[in-house]
């Protein structure tokens, strides 16, 4: 489904990923770890398409095609989802906006016709039920005086309506209480399927134990420096990266 | 002559530049203004001596004044000698028979603004036929005005059915000498409208300029007088949303309200004068007076306004709150992209005690836009308890544009209350990306961010006036990012 091959960006002078090489294949879940600063959020803007950030090598192909050609909203209704590290405010618009405006936009991309309102609603309330959020935050704007725990939820409530092909989750865990982390691992493991690939950035194996990864990359230095499975998480949590990368 | 001058005449001169194909044949004054040109004008619409005389009167005092230059604006010196002071269509038949003969730019624009076929006709100043629905529309709407009581018609016409009326009311609010714009547009208005509710008397319906400019095909020295007796209300629109026949030219305009005991007044404008292009060649040059006075206790203006066009605007809708407890409310959404100026704001000047006044202004700059708010709020030494609160936001897209903010406040009461409140903020990279990862298009998730950020003054707008100008800020910011 992805194949990033030797990727390289940066951003201004300043080189931050430096050779990439990852194979996400379908249904798969990988989970990328790794010190602060070392490139996880670059990677995650990178495949999403931020243009802060400069392609200088290697390529990426998504589902047979050349991703890096693509404009940042193409990759999005082409099925790419990314909950934020720092979801943004935008104010005066609501949130039921954003979620009917994104589904929609999607649709028109698979040729469908704009959901109709009742329709809509049905879903959206099925979707909050499922992430135990309250109605209010349809009518409330994007983010704005969201909790750090909120802003993390409403990312995924935004994932279970747009029921991407790859979601990218880049530390959606991070401020989240106990019972919330549950919720949000429930909501991952709701999505999980077939055709459908995760790619989760986390510091904690907490998530992991919610949602058991086939896959667990170190990326430092804007490397993947070890690649292994569900223990290297286990590993990580007892020698922590400097002895882990100290065997590598 | 001065280059900078050559390029105002280029602007003043320039025949349907962005505007109509249709070549009219109208009549036309030769450019130039003296004595006999404001007798000529006054002689056409076949005004009584007294409204002659006080054209006149204004003429005499506007000799003697010079232009203002206090705006954070940068126009170049206009000849007023070269600007033709009256124009009309030598016959109605003149107009465009069809759409087939109006520039398919506007068309364009109006397909954009969502507007049905038959109503951009009637914009395009196409001679609709009588067996148009609209037509009747037109007839029962008068019919309907007239059996309430309220008087809707264009001011030259007031002057002859409706003198004691205008006499005692023209340049009430906005007297001649009032500056320099006003004082020019005393002397040469061409037309305007003219509403007079009377006591008692809630307005129907919603009083819009469409038809009207449409109808008539005003020029540029527009003028319009509502008054509204004790406990009327009144809600009138002003769409100036389709840009005019003639287009690359001054306009100055007055508007002058009065508001009598518990009377209410809401006047909004959409105003999509033609900008100019990009390299900031053409474009309107819009200097309006408008004011309110609350003559009345307890009496309400409230001016809500999107300001998308002209090259250069200076506008300062105002409210003079002599009647105790009135109240005066400003909700501004101004535009400046490509090389547009405004310098927008509003004056509340509160006289009589327990006033109060509310101002919302969201200045929006793009491109190499400059965008200037310029409020005065006076507290008068009779202004008890007289509260204002001002809120001015300022939205920046890119960073070759600027906003600016000009508060003046002026407390000769100590037990009044003045709150200003500002904040600009910039349309971030994020934000757009953000939207963008949700799969929504670039110019969209811009058109989302803008209409957020004017969210406030849009709920202030009616209903249908909301939507069009939403989708014209979409118009006006196309281009705007990448
Ligand atoms: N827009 C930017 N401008 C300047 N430096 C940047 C920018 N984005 C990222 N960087 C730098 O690139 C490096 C990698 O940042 P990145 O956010 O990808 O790290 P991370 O692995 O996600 O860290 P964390 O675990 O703290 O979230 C950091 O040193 C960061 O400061
Ligand atoms: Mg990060």
């Amino acid at each position: 489904m992805l194949e990033i091959k030797n990727l390289h960006a940066r951003v201004g002078d300043k080189p931050i990923l430096k050779g990439i090489n990852l194979s996400v294949g379908e249904g798969e879940i990988h989970a990328i770890m790794g010190p602060n600063g070392s490139g996880k959020s670059t990677l995650s803007s990178v495949l999403a398409g931020h243009t802060d950030y400069e392609v200088t090598d290697g390529e990426v192909i998504y589902q047979g095609e050349n991703l890096l050609e693509m404009e940042p909203e193409e990759r999005a209704r082409a099925g790419i989802f990314l909950s934020f590290q720092y979801p943004v405010e935008v104010p005066g618009v609501k949130n039921i906006y954003l979620l009917k405006s994104a589904l929609n936009a999607k649709r028109a991309h698979q040729g469908l016709d704009e959901i109709n309102p009742v329709e809509f609603l049905k879903l959206v309330r099925e979707k909050l039920a499922l992430m135990k959020m309250d109605e209010a935050f349809l009518h409330r704007n994007i983010n704005e005086g969201f909790s750090g725990g909120e802003k993390k939820r409403n990312e995924i409530l935004q994932m279970q309506l747009l029921e991407p092909t790859l979601g990218l989750l880049d530390e959606t865990d991070s401020g989240l209480d106990v019972d919330a982390l549950r919720i949000v691992g429930e909501g991952i493991n709701h999505l999980r399927a077939e055709n459908r690939s995760f790619v989760m950035v986390t510091h904690y194996q907490r998530l992991l134990d919610h949602v058991k990864p086939d896959y667990v990359h170190v990326l430092a230095g804007g490397q993947i420096r070890a690649s292994g499975d569900f223990t290297l998480a286990q590993r990580l949590e007892k020698e922590g990266y400097e002895g882990l990368l100290a065997e590598a | 002559m001065s280059s900078t001058d050559t390029k105002v005449d280029d602007l003043v001169d320039r025949d349907y530049a962005a505007g109509f194909v249709t070549d009219i044949e109208s009549d036309t004054f030769p450019p130039g203004l003296d004595e006999s040109v404001v007798r000529a004008i006054s002689a056409k619409k076949g005004e009584p001596e007294w409204m002659t005389q006080w054209r006149l009167a204004a003429f005499e005092r506007w000799k003697t004044m010079t232009p203002p230059d206090w705006a954070h604006l940068n126009i170049p010196p206009i000849d007023y000698q070269t600007i033709s002071y009256y124009s009309a269509p030598k016959n109605p038949d003149d107009a465009p028979k069809s759409l087939d003969e109006v520039d398919p730019k506007l068309l364009e624009t109006y397909d954009k603004l969502g507007i049905p076929l038959l109503e951009q006709q009637m914009l395009a100043g196409v001679a609709v036929d009588a067996v148009f629905d609209s037509v009747s529309v037109v007839t029962t709407f008068k019919d309907k005005l007239k059996d309430a009581g309220v008087i809707f018609c264009p001011l030259s016409e007031a002057v002859h059915s409706h003198p004691e009326l205008v006499k005692n009311y023209l340049g009430s609010v906005v007297p001649v000498e009032d500056n320099y714009f006003a004082c020019l547009n005393s002397a040469v208005f061409s037309d305007g409208s003219f509403v007079y509710v009377p006591k008692g008397v809630r307005c129907p319906m919603e009083l819009s300029t469409y038809f009207r400019i449409n109808e008539q095909n005003t020029g540029q020295f527009e003028r319009t007088l509502i008054i509204c007796e004790d406990q009327a209300h009144v809600s009138y629109l002003e769409g100036c949303t389709a840009p005019m026949r003639d287009e690359n030219q001054l306009h100055a305009a007055v508007v002058e309200l009065v508001a009598l005991e518990d009377a209410e007044i809401k006047y909004s404008t959409v105003q999509n004068w033609y900008p100019g292009d990009e390299q900031g060649k053409g474009g309107i040059y819009n200097f309006v007076t408008k004011r309110a006075e609350c003559r009345g206790a307890r009496s309400k203006v409230s001016w809500t306004q999107l300001e998308t066009g002209s090259a250069v605007t200076w506008k300062y809708p105002s409210c003079v709150l002599i009647g105790d407890d009135s109240v005066g409310e400003f909700y501004s959404v101004a535009v400046s992209s490509k090389k547009q100026q405004a310098d927008t704001g509003t004056k509340m000047v509160h006289v009589g005690k327990n006033t109060r006044s509310t101002i919302i202004s969201k200045g929006i700059s793009a491109q190499q836009g400059q965008n200037a708010y310029r409020g005065l709020v006076r507290m008068g030494p009779n202004a008890e308890n007289g509260r204002n609160f001002t809120q001015c936001d300022s939205l920046l897209i890119g960073d070759q544009c600027g906003a600016h903010t000009f508060p003046y406040i002026e407390a000769k009461n100590p037990s009044a209350r003045v709150e200003h409140e500002a904040t600009t903020s910039k349309v971030s990279d994020d934000q757009l990306f953000y939207l963008r990862q949700r799969g929504i298009s670039e110019e969209d998730a811009l058109n989302m961010i803008v209409n957020g950020f004017c969210k406030d003054v849009f709920q202030k707008l009616p209903m249908e006036f909301a939507v069009e100008a939403e989708a014209l800020l979409g118009i006006t910011l196309e281009g705007a990012v990448g």
